[in-house]
């Protein structure tokens, strides 16, 4: 009988002596070969009439792994199953005997106890909920904690780090002006560019400016700079956070007996509510100039378009769009804080947290929105 | 051993995260002025333990007084006061990353104390000089070596003049001859300064060079397996995981 011999470097060969069954495997078994082997195997133990003794002679290896090794001991379960009686390895060099008896002597039950028994899909989603309830009730302890510390450092207005406080609000307010301005343009413009185009059927182009004013005003400037901060902001308190969190910087300001939430949190709170009504103004501005270049192309003068828009939007949308996005400034510092605060250990911890911060963030931004809405509605704003 | 002499008392404490203890019923007292160092296996607890003697967790039950005072059931305000009186440098040192180690040692000062600048700035000198740090201070915490970040979190850890100081494994990462050296300036600030200190390590080498007195906890009794000075447990025959754990070099040497 030839021996199969393989692409990689080792061969298998069967043959009958004395009534025993023997497989010889010779060359340099490691995980190429285990691999090719093992598809071979069954076939070739499957021929042999002979169920009685299997001898696996192994004086013929140069070399083996652990892939070769786990491969053996899977070739004498394997020929367990398919009925031999009696297995034997043979010529195993004192070399490799070491390994083999590594890999025999590992219990695959011991690691397989050590896990954790996977959850049926009842009990993932139970899980997820109540993950996602014992969240809710942190998220809401520490939109408590923030509140009362914001309440003791503005009574104690000494107390609040202001260095801090200022370059924060740089960081996330003027230093946002470009990616606002982008926005609030583009958005302010290509409203503008939609709603003419129907408008005009009616002859009523000029009144394109009532809707950019209002909706400005009221909806997309808060929305925009918002989503904006969201994305900015949030992630880079989470991030900044969470890495403190992780070189047990937070720790190291707890035993000093200095608050982080005072510390660390309060400052980015202020600053992010002092900052966003200003962007928020800011955006409204510039959104209504994007609609104004739209307005002025169709060969209207600008001073008409200020006129529609002075006319049409009240002080009373205005106030609305502003005491939205105070509220909007408290979320995202809040959001971002509390998901860097809440960072766990490992390399992925700040990623996990910096996402999580916006994602909450942008929820929250939205419902919100939705319950200024209604409020509004029922005001009569 | 008379109370007043005691800098740390620990009673009766259940330590862990959430309400699985990870230590039970553990009693010991921490002397003034000398070198307590806590070993034992990775998973041990060393570092729970340290966690609820800095107040950083809550004791699951049992009592921690710091200075005669009870640090476990302490409110708020009381509990920051007790921590005044301790210094924690921690494993990865901890320093502030927004400021310079100048400004993270002049931090503790500034917000605890009413001194002027100038007060504020001799003193934090005072300390950057005493870890050997004094021509480094306006470095970033970014810039420096791990052992000069284990020196600089000393430094910052001894702002205050705490009567306890507690160092979290101070030589893990560090190659021997540095971490020798951070031994050295523990041994000299606990004689000159008359500070205590409380050490969590699992370093032997680092174990016979600067502790007075040692507990080990051990991770299957859930607890302290052994006490006293390091000859006293290098000695101690009878209980075979201490024995192990003292003279595992040589026996891997000699095997």
């Amino acid at each position: 009988m030839t021996p199969d011999t393989t692409t990689a470097s080792a061969g298998m060969n069967i043959s009958q002596n004395e009534g025993n069954c023997v497989l010889s495997i010779s060359g340099r078994l490691d995980a190429d070969a285990a691999l090719f082997l093992f598809k071979k195997a069954p076939e070739k133990l499957s021929e042999q009439g002979l169920k009685d003794s299997l001898i696996l002679d192994l004086s013929g290896l140069d070399y083996l792994d652990t892939a070769g090794a786990v491969f053996l001991e899977r070739l004498e379960r394997m020929a367990q199953d398919a009925g031999f009686s009696q297995i034997r390895l043979e010529g195993l060099s004192q070399e490799y005997a070491r390994l083999m008896e590594l890999v025999k002597k590992t219990k695959k039950s011991d690691i397989e106890q050590g896990q954790p028994k996977p959850l049926s899909f009842i009990e993932n989603r139970g899980q997820s909920l109540s993950d996602f309830l014992s969240d809710t009730k942190e998220f809401i302890t520490y939109i408590g904690e923030i509140t009362w510390a914001l309440g003791v450092s503005l009574r104690h207005p000494t107390s609040i780090r202001w260095a801090d406080t200022f370059l924060i609000a740089e960081r996330s307010g003027v230093d946002a002006l470009g990616i606002v301005a982008l926005i609030s343009f583009i958005v302010g413009l290509v409203m503008a560019f939609q709603a003419a185009i129907p408008m005009r059927m009616f002859g009523a182009e000029l009144y394109v400016a009532n809707l950019i004013g209002i909706a400005m005003v009221r909806e997309l400037g808060p929305l925009m700079t918002a989503i904006v901060l969201a994305g900015r902001s949030a992630s880079a308190f989470a991030a900044e956070i969470g890495t403190m969190r992780i070189n047990e910087e937070i720790d190291a300001l707890t035993v000093m007996g200095l608050d982080p939430v005072r510390f660390l949190i309060v400052p980015r709170v202020i600053a992010s509510t002092v900052v966003t009504p200003l962007l928020t103004i800011f955006s409204n501005l510039v959104g209504i100039l994007g609609g104004a270049l739209v307005i002025t192309s169709m060969g209207y003068p600008v001073i008409a378009y200020y006129n529609q828009i002075a006319s049409f939007v009240t002080w009373n949308d205005f106030a609305g769009g502003l005491v939205k996005c105070f509220v909007f400034g408290i979320l995202i510092a809040a959001t971002g804080c509390i998901r860097g605060y809440q960072t766990q250990s490992g390399p992925s911890a700040v990623g996990v947290s910096t996402t999580r911060a916006v994602v909450t963030g942008i929820i929250l931004i939205a419902v919100f929105d939705g319950i200024f809405s209604i409020i509004y509605y029922y005001l009569g704003i | 051993m008379k109370h007043d002499q005691c800098a740390i008392k620990v009673e009766n404490l259940f330590a862990g995260y959430g309400n699985v203890p990870i230590i039970e019923n553990v009693n010991f007292d921490v002397f003034k002025g000398e070198i307590f160092v806590i070993i034992g296996g990775s998973g041990c607890g060393k570092s729970t333990l340290l966690k609820h003697m800095i107040g950083l967790l809550p004791p699951i039950s049992g009592k921690i007084m710091i200075m005669g005072e009870d640090l476990s059931s302490a409110d708020h305000k009381d509990k920051n006061r007790i921590l005044q009186n301790i210094g924690v440098a921690f494993q990865s040192g901890a320093l502030f990353g927004s400021m310079s180690v100048m400004e993270n040692v002049q931090l503790p000062l500034k917000e605890f104390t009413r001194l002027d600048k100038i007060s504020i700035r001799d003193i934090a000198h005072v300390k950057l000089q005493l870890v050997g740090l004094e021509k480094s201070a306006h470095l970033m915490p970014g810039e420096l070596s791990g052992g000069m970040k284990k020196r600089a979190a000393l430094a910052r850890a001894m702002a205050l003049d705490p009567s306890i100081i507690f160092l979290d494994e101070p030589s893990a990462g560090l190659d021997p001859i540095t971490s020798a050296e951070l031994d050295d300036l523990v041994r000299n600030l606990a004689s000159s300064l008359g500070i205590t200190f409380v050490i969590v390590t699992h370093e032997l080498a680092s174990i016979e060079a600067i502790s007075d007195r040692i507990i080990m906890l051990e991770k299957q009794a859930k607890g302290i397996v052994a006490t006293g000075t390091p000859e006293q447990l290098k000695q101690a025959t009878d209980n075979e995981y201490v024995y192990n754990f003292f003279n595992r070099t040589k026996a891997e040497i000699t095997s």
